[in-house]
């Protein structure tokens, strides 16, 4: 017979009587049949939206890993979501290449950029790095227009590109097909990025953040993981900027532009600081306020969207993700 | 025996509705009662001042419909924020086309904006028209036949210089500053072109700087130690000045013909000195409401009438009302066209039909002008001088119109 030592039971947080953990799951496949009901039930016009939405996203969770996990500050990702952005637009039209090999060349292209700012960035901490990156930011739309790269670049008339259409025959148009292919590569990602951050790596990164000399003292290569983190972040960006050229269908400096980094760094903090599933709200947030704002008033739009900010601010001082745990935690009490 | 004779009755008005009924013909975005135009402007972000357009653009069409409307139709004038962020302008587009079922986009600003939709629109089928652009790409009938322009484009206006050259300065040697971008070769394109075999000899030097040079002095010193005297400045706002105040400095005197891009009193010409532009040369083709002269002009008359009634917050001194309000006439000219049949394909084709329209702000003889291989509406222009605070247009209307000369 076999004798098990005593063991106490760990306590089950739950909710309604399901454990959260299973919550977890019900919500994720709740949120994976809307995700396959959306290109059947949708508008071509919002299946474009919620693409671009999912698109935003992505590049949130890009800075979400380099800013909510390890720390770093970032005012600069629109540089890397142009970069991602013309790396896939120049492929496509210059070089001809087919549409999917554009975004592992953005994902290379966009982290080997990270990595190599991210080295001298390091002698950087907190507002300072975050006005290097700005710097970035202000540099690139202009670089793009350069006479140097024009050939390639198209200038401040930009590239257009050809919208794919679905492959092998799939009765999908090219909205729907592009909504698929986002959603696929999305799904990836945020897997990629979960088993990160909760793998020793992830602890290795937020330990840099908490506690930079500590994690120092304990081990870790912090200069390392800061630029691969700068790197990774960029990737993720770049990722989302070369899917975000392909549904726009153009690319121009003008594009991308402060406004855009400042945007993603508005969905950063409006999903949640250190939270994965909160940058989607952060996309959402990027893409749908801006509109709600203008329906409100068209003169004030600017000023509408400063209240809404300010509102959501005031009402979720931790973003989406941390309103989402005092809801959960105050259901738990009442049980 | 009563049912019979009222489906009789029935019977025969139908008889006699039908083909009026049939005559009528209409796309979406059009209906017994509405037609509705849609429209994209950067009410925010760098560019918001020309926000203006958009807002004179509805003040227009308000008073159309407190007026009875097109054909007794009224128009629902919905116009949507960029930012000047083209993947904005291509989400406006959209939601306009596809959510908002419009007939036709109307105005929609900036070259990349415009560039951005411009494949959306024609494969949708919807009219982009008159587009608040003056890149001469926007005239292409044959690859992009649901696109027009509106405004000179920036070639005609390069023939204009170029004829004013060689009947007043045939022995002139011309030194060209020009933007190093599609905006300033379009530009230079033009003047060689209306310049013709001469331009070889006539240009002695083609300076470029870049969008992002800090200032053009050196090039301003290079144009003089040329030989030029005839200064084509193809400058923007900012670069217009410094070249315009570096000439002064160093004494350089030449004949200066400034792009209308740059013809601005106060972002140019005041932050450049008064002094310094007096005798600058542009090519004109709208009425300055501030200018005296056109006091007791009808066309100007109305429109400050237009401006007290409908759009009373408005600038009286800026251009863009001026240019808003020109636009919205030509629309409504367009519709007018139209008449019953509001299809896309007939708005195109009668936007494509323009004679001799007037918008009643553009200088005395300019006229708009189009044709199925025409998609440039305005190509007159005329000379203006800068004397004491204004530009005042002098001399005859010259034509611009690529393909002629």
């Amino acid at each position: 017979m076999l004798v098990r030592p005593e063991t106490r039971e760990p306590p089950v947080y739950a909710v309604g009587g399901i454990p959260l953990a299973q919550w977890r799951l019900i919500l994720l496949g709740l949120g994976l049949v809307v995700a396959c009901v959306v290109p059947f039930a949708l508008k071509n016009f919002y299946i474009f939206q919620i693409t671009l939405a999912i698109i935003y996203a992505i590049a949130i969770l890009g800075l979400n890993l380099l800013t909510g996990f390890n720390g770093q500050f970032s005012l600069g990702h629109s540089a890397f979501y142009a970069i991602g952005a013309y790396t896939a637009a120049i492929m496509m039209e210059n070089l001809g290449i087919n549409y999917v090999w554009t975004l592992p060349a953005a994902a290379v292209v966009c982290f080997v950029f990270g990595f190599l700012f991210g080295l001298p960035a390091l002698r950087l901490e907190g507002i300072y790095l975050a006005l290097a990156t700005f710097a970035l930011a202000i540099a690139i739309p202009q670089a793009l227009k350069s006479t140097v790269v024009e050939h390639w670049t198209g200038g401040v008339q930009g590239i257009v590109i050809i919208k794919p259409d679905a492959p092998f025959g799939l009765p999908l148009n090219s909205d729907q097909w592009l909504y698929v292919l986002t959603v696929v590569v999305a799904i990836v990602m945020y897997v990629c990025a979960a088993n990160l951050v909760q793998s020793r790596t992830g602890r290795a990164l937020i330990a840099i953040r908490d506690h930079p000399v500590a994690a120092s003292a304990m081990g870790i290569n912090v200069s390392l993981y800061k630029s691969l983190t700068f790197g990774v972040s960029a990737l993720y960006t770049g990722v989302a900027g070369a899917l975000g050229a392909i549904a726009i269908a153009f690319v121009a400096p003008d594009s991308f532009t402060f406004v855009l980094a400042v945007a993603l760094f508005v969905g950063l903090v409006v999903g949640g600081v250190a939270s994965i599933p909160g940058t989607l709200v952060g996309g959402l947030f990027v893409l749908f306020v801006p509109n709600i704002a203008e329906s409100v008033s068209k003169g004030l739009a600017g000023a509408v969207y400063g209240v809404i900010l300010l509102l959501v601010i005031y009402l979720m001082p931790s973003g989406a993700a941390g309103l989402a745990r005092l809801v959960t935690a105050k259901l738990m009490q009442r049980r | 025996m009563r049912f019979w004779k009222h489906l009789l009755i029935a019977g025969v008005a139908l008889a006699f509705a039908s083909p009026a009924a049939a005559q009528k013909k209409y796309d979406t975005g059009a209906s017994e009662t509405e037609i509705r135009v849609g429209n994209i402007m950067p009410y925010s972000g760098p560019a918001s001042a020309y926000g203006t357009i958009g807002k004179t653009l509805g003040a227009y069409f308000n008073k159309v419909n407190a007026e009875g409307g097109i054909n007794g139709r009224k128009i629902t004038f919905i116009t949507y924020d960029d930012g000047y962020a083209p993947p904005k302008t291509v989400e406006q587009a959209r939601r306009l086309v596809e959510n908002d079922d419009v007939l036709l986009i109307l105005n929609s600003l900036g070259t990349a904006h415009n560039t951005a939709i411009q494949k959306y629109m024609n494969s949708k089928k919807v009219p982009q028209l008159f587009v608040a652009t003056g890149a001469t790409k926007f005239g292409d009938p044959k690859n992009f036949p649901w696109t027009m322009g509106w405004q000179p484009n920036y070639q005609s206006e390069g023939r204009i210089y170029a004829q004013h050259v060689l009947k007043n300065y045939p022995n002139g040697k011309i030194g060209v500053l020009f933007q190093n971008d599609d905006y300033g070769k379009d530009y230079l394109k033009g003047l060689k072109d209306g310049l013709g075999d001469k331009a070889k000899t006539m240009i002695v030097a083609e300076l470029p700087y870049e969008a992002t040079d800090p200032t053009v002095d050196s090039q301003i010193v290079s144009l003089k130690a040329s030989g030029a005297d005839v200064f084509y400045n193809v400058t923007t706002p900012k670069f217009a000045a410094q070249a315009i105040k570096k000439a002064a400095e160093i004494g350089w005197k030449p004949v200066h013909l400034l792009n209308s891009v740059s013809a601005s009193v106060g972002a140019v010409i005041r932050p450049a000195g008064i002094e310094n532009a007096q005798g600058i040369l542009t090519a004109l083709y709208g009425k300055d409401p501030t200018d005296p002269q056109w006091k007791d002009d009808p066309g100007t008359k109305e429109w400050f009438a237009f401006m007290d009634k409908y759009y009373p917050e408005g600038d009286k001194t800026s251009s863009f009302p001026v240019y808003g309000y020109s636009v919205a006439r030509t629309l409504v000219q367009v519709l007018q066209q139209c008449g019953d049949n509001l299809t896309r394909e007939n708005v195109m084709r009668q936007a494509a039909s323009l004679k001799d329209f007037e918008t009643g702000m553009a200088l005395p003889g300019i006229k708009i002008n189009t044709s199925a291989t025409d998609f440039y509406p305005i190509e007159q222009m005329q000379m203006g001088k800068f004397e004491g605070e204004t530009f005042k247009p002098f001399g005859p209307i010259l034509n611009g119109e690529i393909g002629s000369m």
